[in-house]
């Protein structure tokens, strides 16, 4: 019955385009919006590409700017803030990678084990607000919390004397790359938690009766069960993550900007809006954008061959 | 042995165990990180100039006034951009699922020739666009920079939710619903129309929610896009509010931040919390249906 279905489907999509247009000229028609939209928004930005080639002057547009050939990414693969925002990006996204990744698995393994159905469902809620929340109140709160001498965390800390003097949280590069990092883990760490709790669900009860059985206690369970059980959605994300070292996050960098951490906070898409946009230095911010997203196709499809090559469903 | 025969599953041992209150313990404290934070910022909102000033407000407000929430609420720029970004969600949301679903159907058939073809054209900008420079200057062709509608059309196209509907209408409706439906006569757009949207009921919710909070929530784009002050959305104005507030006490650092700076304070708490309460009233009802949509997104189309 399958097997005819499929024989059928195929006959049908090898009809001639006159008589799929017949019986699915509806769809077509409506499948017109979107490719309109796609067609405007998206594709027609590619063309302005060009530009990476070119000394773009915004007052003479693509027409009047001069053709300058590769000499734009020479320019930025001199220009040292360049450098520097692709070592901020990079460190940062890896730092974030390496203590944001596994803080949802361990979520995930706590709220699996704990023990009222209530309780559980509650605290799960509570960890999923900050997923809902913009860069911008997020960013807010923890300006307020952080602040050196004012800020809750400051007063709690200085009032038991554990502190003679405010820590400035925000306010200081090395403390702004650490509380920044935390943040993020925070930020992600409850939503992070679906997808696990997902394929933890679909392992079978069956092998925690047995694994009792033969007497393998809660952590022997989690380790020789549990984790092995998550193991492909652990590999699907973890790839899928490192697809995106390159990236960066304009609405969480500014939100958390101040004039002191420039230094860490300069990453790439901080480049590109300051310099490209604001500056009016089109070509290079654009050359630069270009260099990001290159990148990160590259790795998105590198990460997807690894997927594939290791047994799990690839990205693509 | 007694242990076992004692009940079933992965949590059978009925003995409240260490690990048990250690677990509960780090989750507790976890969801404290999620909540203090936003009483604290609340009770100050509440809270009189002088108490906060003198760092005596921690969760519980003194000396109770709403002074602060009569200023943001009396700020007409504070109030028209909520507005405004409420009516810009309610368009965003609208238009949005209308070009996902004309998008998402004809791709979930399988008889569509040219599908292969048709889907990768909509797919690639997921995976690679032009940056925002070529973009600004393409708005500015189109005459929608600095207008409304760059806040709207070019990002209600969303390849990720139309590859959520996608998967959802390919395993859900079943095609012989269709088939016979298409036998007795109706068109494709009635099948739609008739059968296969009401079938859809929770992905439609699901996706519409997604557009909404992704909508209300970003800003990158009214940072880049727009300059005039009557298209700020509620959360770029936020943002500035704050950023402007944490440059002014920075270059005041030196000169001791005096008495002046208090009143600030209660009235950025009070504005943050203009900005937050609306999403923390109903986001408990949104998760479920955002857990059910980042699901469906998890399975490849």
């Amino acid at each position: 019955m399958a097997k005819s279905k499929k024989a059928k489907a195929e006959i049908q999509t090898k009809a001639t385009w006159k008589n799929a247009w017949r019986r699915d000229w509806q769809l077509y028609l409506l499948l017109l919006f979107p490719l309109v939209m796609v067609f405007v928004f998206s594709y027609a930005a590619y063309p302005g590409l060009r530009m990476v080639f070119m000394d773009y002057k915004p007052a003479k547009g693509y027409a009047g700017s001069e053709w300058v050939g590769m000499a734009t990414f020479q320019k930025i693969f001199s220009d040292p803030d360049f450098h520097r925002a692709v070592r901020n990006s990079v460190v940062f996204n890896l730092a974030d990678l390496l203590v944001g990744f596994p803080m949802p698995i361990i979520l995930a393994l706590i709220l699996n084990e704990l023990r009222y159905a209530r309780f559980k469902k509650v605290s799960q809620t509570i960890l999923y607000l900050p997923h809902f929340l913009s860069w911008a109140i997020i960013g807010s709160v923890a300006l307020t919390m952080f602040k050196p001498s004012s800020g809750l965390v400051n007063v709690v800390m200085m009032n038991a004397g554990i502190i003679e003097e405010g820590i400035p949280f925000l306010n200081e590069k090395w403390h702004w790359a650490v509380t920044y990092l935390l943040i993020g883990v925070w930020q992600g760490m409850g939503w992070g938690t679906i997808l696990y709790l997902a394929a933890i669900t679909g392992i079978s009860g069956e092998l925690y009766e047995a694994a009792m059985i033969d007497g393998a206690n809660r952590w022997k369970r989690m380790w020789h069960i549990t984790l092995p059980g998550i193991k492909s959605t652990v590999v699907t994300l973890l790839i899928m993550n490192l697809g995106r070292v390159m990236g960066s996050n304009l609405e969480r960098l500014v939100a958390f900007g101040n004039s002191q951490v420039k230094d860490f906070q300069y990453q790439l898409a901080v480049y590109i809006y300051n310099k490209g946009l604001n500056n009016g230095k089109f070509s290079m911010g654009t050359a630069v954008n270009l260099f990001q997203s290159l990148i990160g196709l590259v790795l998105v499809i590198m990460s997807d061959r690894i997927a594939k090559k290791l047994g799990e469903d690839g990205l693509l | 042995m007694e242990q076992v025969a004692s009940a079933g599953g992965a949590h059978a041992v009925n003995k409240f165990r260490v690990s048990d209150f250690v677990m509960m313990a780090v989750v507790v404290i976890l969801c404290a990180t999620c909540v203090l934070p936003f009483i604290h910022v609340a009770a100050k909102s509440i809270s009189g100039n002088t108490a906060v000033m003198s760092k005596a407000v921690y969760f519980w407000p003194k000396d109770i006034t709403l002074d602060a929430f009569k200023r943001v609420f009396g700020d007409e720029s504070m109030t028209y951009s909520m507005l405004f970004s409420v009516g810009i969600t309610l368009i965003f949301t609208v238009l949005g699922m209308l070009v996902c679903t004309c998008a998402a159907y004809p791709l979930s058939k399988k008889r569509l020739k040219g599908k292969q073809a048709f889907t990768f054209v909509m797919m690639v900008p997921m995976y690679f666009g032009a940056g925002i420079i070529p973009a600004y200057l393409l708005y500015q062709d189109l005459h929608i920079l600095d207008t409304m509608w760059v806040l709207i059309l070019p990002l209600i196209y969303s390849p990720y939710n139309m590859l959520i509907m996608k998967n959802f209408f390919q395993s859900t409706i079943p095609d012989s619903l269709e088939e016979s439906a298409f036998l007795d006569g109706a068109s494709n757009i009635q099948i739609l129309w008739k059968i296969v949207l009401p079938l859809s009921k929770p992905i439609l919710a699901t996706l519409s929610l997604f557009y909404a909070v992704g909508r209300w929530n970003s800003y990158a784009d009214n940072m880049y896009y727009t300059r005039s002050a009557d298209l700020k959305m509620i959360q770029y104005k936020l943002y500035q509010l704050v950023a402007s507030a944490t440059e002014a006490q920075t270059a005041s650092l030196a000169d001791t931040g005096g008495a002046s700076q208090a009143a600030p304070e209660v009235l950025q708490a009070a504005s943050i919390m203009f900005v937050t309460v609306p999403i923390i009233i109903i986001y408990p009802f949104l998760q479920k249906y955002f857990v059910q949509g980042t699901m469906i997104g998890a399975v490849k189309g």
